[in-house]
């Protein structure tokens, strides 16, 4: 493993001969008493309940009502997750990039090669985030693609997509919503949905509680 | 290792898809783009994945290159955009500024 955050880029298409020869490698361990299969049992779950923790909305929620954490979350976004207390790490440290959405910006992510994504922040990816078709469609017609999602923007707004092609990791910074100033940021955290994460999604006034498809 | 660009310096991906494993996409070969941020020293993923280990792999630059999106997608073209990729120093070459 070279240890990105979600996915290697190699090798999706081997799963099966992968999956097989990780199944040898356990059993070699555990035979020469290196591991359990209950101490893997337990990594793997202790991952999986990480990546439940969804730190993504916190991170928001936070820049939302604190200017100058907003502005360490652009500047350096691993330092403000310390801050909050969010981990990214699993087996090594990735860089995460926040990019803010404005006015006249709106940001998209996407990994063209597979499918890497800031799993600690954003909680499991979808699965049409590994799609080809998003992955191929949404460099070349992000307006088309966004608008099957319902979302249209309008179109003074320029849309720039980060395609996560190395070892960085990229986060969309929403807009907060009009009607939002009397919120406290547990409210507010849970406006910001996954999809306002990565792009394909902003966040609405009375969206608390609804869940992505 | 001190960067080969800056940002703002127009740069050239590379045109040939080599064999083996490369982290620049094809849709982005050959296409002229700017230096958006300069990143760290990172393992070349290439090496990498002929299982040349980290200690031995070369070791590059990398940057964020943005690119518009006429000048990707051409006659193909649908609608204005930008994207950036993240791109190693190998990558790239200079290209004239405009």
């Amino acid at each position: 493993m070279s240890g990105t955050d979600d996915h290697d880029h190699e090798g999706h298409e081997q799963s099966t001969s992968m999956a097989s020869r990780v199944g040898e490698l356990v059993a070699k361990l555990e035979a020469k008493g290196i591991l359990s299969e209950a101490e893997l049992d337990a990594a793997v779950e202790g991952f999986l309940l990480g990546t439940q923790r969804a730190g993504g909305p916190a991170l928001v929620a936070r820049a939302w009502v604190d200017p100058a954490f907003r502005a360490r979350v652009l500047a350096d976004a691993n330092g403000a997750l310390d801050e909050i207390g969010v981990d990214m790490t699993h087996w090594v440290r990735v860089k995460l990039r926040a990019v803010e959405n404005t006015e006249r910006v709106h940001n998209v992510i996407v990994c063209t090669l597979c499918s890497c994504y800031p799993v600690s922040l954003l909680g499991p990816s979808p699965s049409w985030y590994k799609s080809l078709a998003y992955r191929a469609r949404v460099v070349r017609e992000p307006r088309a693609v966004l608008a099957e999602f319902g979302l249209t923007l309008d179109p003074s707004i320029d849309v720039r997509v980060w395609d996560s092609t190395a070892e960085l990791r990229y986060v969309v910074l929403p807009r907060r919503p009009e009607g939002t100033e009397a919120m406290a940021e547990p409210e507010l955290a849970a406006l910001v949905t996954r999809d306002a994460l990565i792009g394909t999604a902003v966040c609405r006034a009375g969206a608390a509680g609804s869940r992505d498809p | 290792m001190s960067p080969r660009f800056r940002a703002g310096d127009r740069v050239r991906t590379r045109a040939v898809n080599p064999e083996g494993h490369t982290r620049l996409p094809r849709y982005l070969c050959d296409r002229e783009g700017t230096i958006e941020t300069v990143h760290a020293v990172y393992p070349l993923p290439d090496d990498r994945a002929r299982g040349v280990s980290v200690e031995a792999c070369k070791k590059e630059v990398l940057y964020t290159v943005l690119f518009d999106g006429r000048e990707v997608w051409r006659e193909r073209s649908v609608e204005p955009l930008s994207v950036s990729a993240d791109l190693w120093d190998s990558y790239l070459r200079p290209e004239r500024a405009r």
